[in-house]
């Protein structure tokens, strides 16, 4: 027994000393292998890796800086700071992507600035707040439909679409229209009007969206009228309505204007008896006459504005062949006659027939 | 949504898609920025905007044409050449006798200038005259800002962030650990900001994760601060402010306690009203006594 004893003294002595030494040496190996990547500083860095960002708010020693090199002393301490990042970037979530490491980085924690505002949400156009009232919604419509007359599948709208109706080369005339009516050209007006009102819309509603005050009917669109456009404006609105104005009631301090109305002029009942004689025989004149009578302010103005017409088709057709030619200025005037209005409705020359199409 | 706005529609779908790209978007994409030569410039300004250009691309335009501007006296081709080119950042170069190598940062808000730092070139070292490789185009680089005056100064706060913004590259999820080659270093000290660009080497360390050594690389600068515009402070704010789709909706009533368990509160309706509870009391009592 006595000898026993001292050698398990010694024994687990001995073991002791061994597991102190391994979880030393484990240590001090740990410490080896993060001495390449350790920095001591005295203020630990700011970190925003998801701008890949870091902050030393730590003093630099000015001595150090002049003593040593100057590039050498950035170096180094670029080299520790960027270690310190590089740590920080190493401890982020990593996930494999097409045989590539990348790890994934959160948000941004610094704050920047914007470019441009935040968007505002668009105040809704009169149709959206009328569908929303009555619950209509969006339906989405096919890209193609089926072309019975070609037989395939052609687009809803556009070049080559469907139901193309201005290629149609037979029109019926509908029972109450007139039969000499032109109906291709009364199609084309009324598509040029739907488009017209469709911009004329859509111009109104960027204006109510932008709160841009757009002056009513009657109205030029200048911002500033004048007293009297106002004026008339405002007469115009008066009589506006299903009797003509006749039971408006006035404003406060407003007058109903007098003399309203065309003015006519009449010849006093006894007054130039040579004249009236003559003007009632040139009357018998003309109903008895068997060819009608020539208005040539009309009838000129008429020529000028068919001209121009042809020859602005002409120019158009020339466009995409000769290039530009610059204004071909019609006969002069053109349009600036205007419908001269001759002596009072004596005589017309006979409509002339609507030219091709 | 973008083209209802406008008076004049877009003709082509092209056109509509470039018009869409330029509308204000609630994340919005990385800043372009705008690299200008001034009236006059040096052999050395002329050099740094290339660089500064190369670091750069390919979000950036460089006009390298003289453009007869005063950004301090008057930003408002500044401002045309923003809203023209689609760019927020900027860096005007100029060269006269009073401020020689002059380069001026600058970024905008809504077409407006925002903050403009003048700083002028006392040292540079260009792209060429390294003569060790280059990381590749697009490489976003890894930003650090040294020195204590980044965080006491106004300035260098205003300053800090403009350089952030301006060298920051695009907003990215996620990046590859093997890719992140290129540092820039801001010290400032004394007055003067030292500006070096490096190329990080990736060497084996005994852990994960690498050891670090640098290359000198690209262009380098010792700045010294001039003049300089900073925005009001509610100018600033409203730069900031950010659309409400952005933020994410804070869920309220729920908490989570230390175990990272979660709770819920509920909100009752008191409705026992204290009389009510008189009258139970009272029953039990002559309860009791019977």
């Amino acid at each position: 027994m006595w000898g026993r004893k001292p050698r398990c003294v010694i024994r687990t002595k001995m073991a002791s000393c061994s597991f102190e030494d391994v979880l030393a040496k484990a240590e001090r190996d740990e410490a080896e292998k993060l001495k390449g990547i350790t920095v001591s500083k005295e203020l630990d860095l700011e970190f925003d890796p998801g701008n890949l960002l870091a902050f030393d708010k730590n003093r630099i020693d000015t001595r150090e800086f002049k003593d040593c090199k100057r590039e050498d002393f950035l170096r180094s301490l670029a080299r520790d700071n960027t270690q310190l990042l590089i740590n920080e970037m190493w401890k982020l979530p990593t996930e494999r992507v097409e045989e590539v490491i990348v790890a994934k980085l959160p948000d941004p924690t610094t704050l920047l600035p914007r470019e441009k505002p935040a968007p505002k949400p668009k105040p809704p156009t009169k149709w959206e707040q009328f569908a929303k009232l009555k619950g209509i919604q969006k339906k989405k419509k096919t890209n193609l439909v089926w072309d019975e007359v070609h037989k395939e599948w052609r687009r809803r709208w556009g070049y080559k679409r469907a139901k193309d109706d201005t290629k149609e080369w037979l029109i019926e005339v509908p029972e109450n229209a007139d039969p000499n009516e032109d109906q291709f050209n009364k199609r084309n007006k009324a598509k040029k009007e739907r488009v017209a009102r469709n911009e004329y819309n859509r111009l109104k509603n960027i204006a109510r969206a932008q709160k841009i005050k757009v002056p009513g009917m009657g109205l030029a669109p200048t911002p500033r009228q004048s007293k009297a456009e106002l004026a008339q404006a405002v007469n115009v609105a008066k009589i506006s309505t299903a009797s003509v104005g006749k039971f408006q009631d006035n404003l406060p301090k407003e007058k109903t204007p007098k003399n309203t109305g065309r003015k006519r002029k009449f010849q006093p009942l006894i007054g130039d008896f040579s004249s009236e004689k003559q003007k009632q025989l040139d009357l018998l004149k003309v109903m008895d006459s068997k060819k009608p009578r020539l208005d040539v302010t009309k009838a000129v103005n008429k020529q000028m504005r068919e001209e121009d017409m042809e020859s602005r088709h002409k120019n158009k057709k020339d466009f995409g062949k000769k290039g530009r030619r610059g204004k071909m200025s019609g006969k002069g005037k053109g349009k600036a006659g205007g419908k001269g209005k001759g002596p009072k409705g004596k005589g017309r020359k006979p409509q002339m027939k609507q030219g091709k199409r | 949504a973008s083209g209802r706005d406008r008076v004049s529609k877009a003709k082509t779908r092209r056109s509509k898609r470039f018009l869409q790209s330029r509308q204000p978007k609630l994340t919005e994409d990385q800043k372009s920025s705008m690299i200008i030569r001034g009236g006059n410039t040096s052999q050395t300004v002329s050099q740094a905007l290339k660089d500064v250009y190369a670091l750069k691309k390919p979000n950036a335009v460089l006009y390298k044409r003289k453009n007869m501007v005063r950004p301090f006296d008057d930003s408002t081709a500044l401002e045309f050449f923003s809203k023209k080119s689609d760019c927020s950042l900027f860096l005007f170069g100029s060269h006269n006798k009073k401020r020689p190598n002059n380069l001026i940062f600058g970024r905008m808000f809504d077409f407006h200038v925002l903050d403009m730092f003048e700083l002028g070139i006392e040292r540079f070292v260009s792209l060429r005259d390294v003569k060790t490789d280059t990381c590749p185009e697009g490489t976003k680089p890894l930003l650090v800002f040294a020195g204590e005056l980044f965080e006491t100064d106004r300035e260098h706060q205003r300053l800090r962030s403009l350089l952030t913004d301006f060298f920051c590259g695009p907003r990215v999820s996620a990046v590859r650990l093997a890719g992140l080659e290129h540092v820039l270093h801001f010290t400032a000290l004394e007055g003067k900001i030292y500006m070096r660009s490096y190329k990080v080497l990736l060497k084996k360390s005994g852990c994960r994760t690498p050891r670090i050594q640098l290359q000198d690389m690209g262009p380098s600068f010792d700045f010294v601060m001039r003049r300089n515009h900073m925005a009001s402070d509610d100018l600033y704010k409203t730069a900031h402010r950010q659309p409400r789709g952005v933020k994410p909706k804070k869920k309220k009533n729920i908490s989570h306690d230390a175990f990272g368990t979660r709770l819920g509160r509920l909100h009752m309706q008191n409705s026992r009203s204290p009389q009510e509870n008189k009258s139970a009391y009272v029953s039990l009592r002559t309860e009791k006594q019977n």
